[in-house]
């Protein structure tokens, strides 16, 4: 019996200490590349937040002057997301909202939205989706332009009825075979703007979760 | 291993073995990233990368590895061999990483790997290894360009659609409009299309292989036709 348990006991040691080995190997490359993956993801959220809002027209640190939001039923998220807040000279410019379309024709669309102090649209993308590849997927950027029909838009330039794709007796392109994604996204950003028009104040009111401002 | 044998590896790695249309292994990610020719060939070269390093490893570690608990080991070495490329990718070849860090994670579901280190690594030298790995994974490429060409030109018309997400925007030019006009044809993107269009590749190799073997041995050739089927 006891060769047997001295024989478990001898593999269950080699086992760990492969075990003890990878994890500081791991850990080791963790510590190595924290501050380059930090640094590169904040390089690729700027990028994207400079695709539609220009970066000439704030001068704060747009993420770390972000804002926890709590899930918004209006905007579609349920768990907590980042309201990024553009400041000129410590004036509101602009504020880019995360929001989520439920339903589009393959399920959520997420959206990354920046509205103007103004209640103007300076621009949308589509940060992820699961539409049909080829049919739905123009409303990503990569695809095609079409997302762009929002940049300008407001709930001024268009009273809420028209906030629909043509087909609907709306305002808004679509292409034919794919309805339902674009009336998806046209209804998330609706919706958002006039979240946003409710509160935008307290939007701004909010505390930064990076370092006090 | 005498020098002959590498020539064996090679051929097993590229065709004879081929894990894509003979091994049939890793199927998910092969199915699932065969789109296009861009997406193929990224996941391909991911696996090569991983393969090469993760054979390299557990041959260096064989002699310490009890046979009893050498699947654990195994696949305790490969997750962290690719939970390292992966982090060192992000942080030091940021471009690359955009283009092939969705495909990194894939790997660690894909069974050629630990199928590799069991039924090679496990029992010959690191450089032998290293190589057997990195063909494997070449020829597993190869599977998945061939796949993702005839689905892309089938779906959307083209080849080397997202070329220009790995090169910059000026390589949008790359792009190869092989129909013009085309309305795409859905089938050929969404899942089926990638089972019918392995489907095809494997006939199509048997095919060959049955023509070869009718060729060099025509009395023998109904014979291999069953060994094949």
């Amino acid at each position: 019996m006891s060769i047997y348990t001295r024989h478990s006991t001898k593999l269950a040691m080699v086992l760990a200490a492969f075990a003890l080995v990878g994890t500081s190997m791991l850990a080791v490359t963790f510590e190595a590349t924290r501050d380059n993956i930090a640094a590169s993801e904040k390089k690729a959220k700027l990028a994207l937040i400079a695709q539609i809002l220009p970066p000439a027209l704030y001068d704060n640190d747009i993420i770390r002057d972000a804002a926890d939001l709590p899930a918004v039923p209006e905007l579609g998220t349920a768990e907590p997301t980042l309201a990024y807040r553009a400041l000129k000279d410590g004036k509101p410019v602009a504020v880019v909202l995360e929001a989520i379309a439920p339903d589009g024709y393959a399920g959520k669309i997420k959206l990354l939205i920046a509205i103007k102090s103004n209640g103007e649209i300076s621009g949308v993308r589509v940060v992820t989706h699961k539409e049909t590849p080829g049919l739905g997927d123009y409303i990503e950027i990569a695809k095609s332009n079409w997302i762009k029909v929002f940049d300008g838009t407001s709930l001024e330039k268009y009273p809420s009825n028209e906030w629909k794709v043509k087909k609907d007796g709306g305002q808004f392109d679509y292409m034919t075979g794919a309805t339902i994604t674009p009336r998806a996204v046209v209804k998330a950003v609706h919706k958002v703007l006039v979240w946003y028009s409710a509160n935008h104040e307290k939007l701004f009111s909010l505390a930064g979760t990076g370092a006090t401002t | 291993m005498s020098e002959a044998n590498y020539r064996e590896i090679i051929w097993n790695g590229l065709w004879k073995n081929n894990a894509g249309i003979v091994a049939l292994l890793g199927l998910c990610p092969l199915l699932a990233v065969s789109t296009s020719v861009v997406n193929g060939v990224g996941l391909g070269i991911a696996t090569v990368l991983v393969m090469a390093f993760s054979n390299g490893i557990v041959s260096l570690a064989r002699s310490w590895i009890p046979r009893e608990i050498r699947i654990p080991v195994y696949i305790l070495i490969i997750a962290v061999l690719v939970t390292i490329i992966d982090l060192s990718m992000n942080a030091f070849v940021q471009p690359l990483y955009l283009v092939l860090g969705i495909f990194v994670p894939l790997i660690v579901v894909n069974c050629n790997v630990l199928g590799r280190a069991e039924a090679f690594a496990s029992k010959n030298a690191v450089f032998p290894s290293m190589v057997d790995g990195f063909m494997v994974g070449l020829g597993l490429t190869l599977t998945l360009a061939v796949l993702g060409g005839m689905r892309e030109i089938l779906g959307k018309g083209t080849l080397l659609s997202g070329i220009d997400l790995a090169f910059g925007a000026s390589a949008k030019s790359w792009i190869i409009t092989v129909i013009p006009d085309y309305h795409g044809f859905l089938l050929a993107i969404l899942p089926p299309g990638a089972f019918i269009g392995l489907g095809l590749l494997i006939a199509g190799k048997n095919w060959l292989d049955q023509r070869k073997s009718a060729r060099v041995e025509p009395a023998q050739a109904s014979q291999a036709a069953t060994a094949a089927a």
